[in-house]
């Protein structure tokens, strides 16, 4: 299956993808309506320190630990992708919790959110992949 | 003091509807430009330090950016521009030589654009260079005088050393010092895939590289950095620079600052000790000098390697050329005076030194004249930008030319001409390790395939326009030429005839 794979190496720590996460998942087509003024809630986010950075996502598990210790249901896989039912979701953090990437976090209003790959969104292929200018995080079968 | 102030070049421009004060901006600018303001939730701008290379522009996600040229200016004075007035208060300010970098931005005379190229019409068929098959390659190096038969009467089909390329373009020098490792990285993996040569520059060779060195050329230069026998035994064939299109007459010179790690370590010079290139070579004051040295290093290489001596396009070139063509050297490169760097005196790279299209003519007219013109091949760079202008280099006389400012264009270079701060912000023309990362080279060596293979689609239409299916056919082939606004004089040297002859 087709995973988001980091390169370290080449990782600028620029951010652009947790912008262009944050816009993917906001549904509007203009990045500037969808993100100025706001908090953004990436589902990727940059770690690292002066010398190194990487993008950290939900590395889509072969044997997902937040999807067996979800209480509500709410964390599924599909074809592969742990995907996330908000309607079902009781905001207990437990997945937050047992994630050991920390790729689980808050979103708006306190909802969970995590990668779904943007199987969800109109993108179509994982928009930090496409938005990384050095090939830093790359979307490919390994 | 207000006296000293120099107003800025450019003025960035932000359009605040768009900025979503992201930061890329700010973490992208290594000249500090860009300033996150918490308190307001902005970004501010100090354009005095910009140098207009883009890397904002480039990376801003909402197109937020815009560099323009700041249009307050000092008032219009047709002898005293802009410029030469900055470049004054520069100078009254610091008491120092002018820098700059890449090739000279004057608007002196591109002969290429007043060259045009031939194709056939009615009385010869061009040919359709995705039907039929069509010869780029070509072989650098002496070719033999006459037909020679073994002792059974067959044929000698032995050459002398030659260079095998599969089109007629190379990359030339750029020192391991004045370009990043990834930049190296990026041109070995490309001339490789590309069955072509790049030139290592006289900066001696990173460890790592030592395994393209069937596509690497290893410059011996008047520093001598980074020469020994490894060295000279890596390259399929060495060059002696004499000169360079950017700066005749004068060396290099790359401060302590920049010597660290595995610069010192290649370039074999202890670390933080200036890197300091003479002007001449200090054993090289004749041809006869050059003729030394061109034979110990084919000692040193058991005259497996083809020898190449590189110089710039000055007054006297044919008479310079045909000395060396005389020397044992195999292959001259002709550096016009257009040909970049990555740090040069302003005076020296905008005044000295003459077009490239001018110097190649009267050298290959001359050899021709002297019958000499097979004991070299010619290779020419200072500015070749287009395929078109290989095409027109190869008619005029050339065997091959030689790329640098095209190749670090489709590194992503931004021509913003400021090299020699050792800031650049796209990877390529520094050494500081957060942005030499910039470069994955990766994405370096792919992008210069894709140009040199769409250079080599383009080198094949033009040539089958003209009904010519081998590059050797088109060597030296003028009348495919013809000039446009030229003087008699410059058609002359030339050697071609006007548009409509
Ligand atoms: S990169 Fe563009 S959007 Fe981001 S802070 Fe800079 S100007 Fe604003
Ligand atoms: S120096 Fe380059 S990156 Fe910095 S502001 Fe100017 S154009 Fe943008
Ligand atoms: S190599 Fe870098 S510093 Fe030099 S002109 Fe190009 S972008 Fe500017």
């Amino acid at each position: 299956m087709k995973r988001v794979y980091v390169n370290e190496e080449w990782c600028l720590g620029c951010h652009l993808c947790e912008y262009n996460c944050a816009f993917a998942n906001s549904g509007e087509i203009d990045m500037s309506k969808a993100l100025k003024g706001k908090p953004v809630f990436p589902r990727v986010k940059i770690d690292g320190d002066e010398h190194i950075n990487f993008a950290v996502s939900c590395r889509h598990c072969d044997d997902p630990i937040c999807v067996k210790s979800c209480i509500s249901g709410a964390l599924s896989v599909n074809n592969g992708v742990i995907q996330i039912d908000h309607n079902k979701c009781v905001k207990c953090l437990t997945c937050i919790l047992v994630c050991p990437y920390g790729a689980v976090s808050e979103g708006e209003h306190g909802i969970v959110q995590k990668c779904e790959l943007c199987v969800e969104n109109s993108c179509g292929e994982p928009a930090c992949v496409k938005g990384c200018p050095n090939r830093a995080i790359v979307y490919e079968e390994r | 003091m207000s006296v000293e102030f120099v107003n800025p070049e450019f003025e960035v421009i932000r359009n605040d509807n768009r900025c979503i004060a992201c930061r890329v901006c700010e973490r992208q600018c290594a000249n500090e430009v860009h300033l996150f303001d918490p308190d307001r939730g902005i970004i501010l701008s100090d354009e005095s330090k910009c140098v207009n290379c883009q890397r904002c522009v480039s990376l801003c996600p909402t197109r937020a950016l815009k560099i323009v040229k700041n249009e307050c200016r000092l008032r219009e004075n047709a002898n005293w521009s802009d410029s030469t007035i900055k470049e004054i208060y520069k100078q009254a300010n610091s008491g120092g030589v002018l820098l700059s970098s890449m090739g000279n931005p004057n608007p002196l005379p591109v002969y290429w654009d007043k060259i045009l190229i031939n194709a056939s019409q009615v009385t010869n068929p061009s040919i359709d260079p995705l039907r039929e098959p069509m010869e780029t390659k070509v072989f650098l190096g002496k070719k033999p005088d006459k037909i020679t038969r073994n002792e059974d009467g067959s044929l000698n089909c032995e050459l002398l050393t030659q260079l095998e390329l599969s089109m007629p373009v190379m990359f030339s020098a750029m020192s391991y010092g004045s370009i990043s490792y990834n930049a190296h990285a990026s041109l070995a993996r490309a001339s490789k895939e590309l069955g072509i040569f790049y030139n290592t520059g006289e900066g001696g060779l990173h460890e790592d590289f030592y395994c393209y060195g069937e596509n690497t050329i290893v410059q011996v230069a008047s520093g001598r950095f980074g020469v020994y026998e490894d060295y000279l035994e890596a390259g399929a064939a060495v060059e002696i620079k004499m000169g360079q299109g950017a700066k005749p007459g004068i060396g290099g010179h790359l401060p302590g600052a920049k010597i660290v790690g595995d610069v010192s370590r290649t370039r074999m010079i202890p670390e933080g000790s200036d890197a300091i290139s003479p002007a001449p070579h200090h054993d090289i004051y004749s041809i006869e000098d050059l003729r030394q040295l061109v034979f110990s290093l084919k000692e040193a290489t058991e005259y497996k390697k083809p020898i190449i001596v590189k110089v710039a396009a000055v007054h006297n070139i044919a008479a310079i050329a045909s000395g060396i063509a005389r020397s044992g050297a195999d292959i001259i490169a002709i550096d016009g005076f257009r040909g970049g760097t990555g740090a040069a005196p302003t005076r020296i790279r905008d005044n000295v030194g003459i077009p490239i299209e001018l110097a190649l003519a009267s050298v290959d007219q001359r050899l021709r004249d002297e019958g000499i013109r097979n004991n070299v091949s010619l290779v020419v760079g200072g500015s070749i930008r287009s395929a078109s202008d290989v095409v027109k280099a190869i008619a005029l006389g050339a065997d091959a030319c030689y790329i640098a400012t095209a190749a670090v264009l489709a590194l992503g270079c931004h021509l913003c001409r400021t090299c020699q701060t050792g800031k650049c912000n796209w990877g390529i023309a520094t050494q500081r390790p957060e942005l030499v990362k910039r470069l994955n080279p990766d994405m370096g060596a792919e992008r210069l395939v894709n140009l040199m293979t769409a250079w080599q689609h383009e080198i094949k239409e033009l040539m089958g326009g003209m009904g010519i299916n081998s590059i050797e056919s088109l060597r030296g082939n003028r009348l495919m030429l013809r000039g446009i606004g030229l003087t008699e004089k410059e058609l002359e040297i030339l050697g071609i005839s006007h548009a409509g002859e």
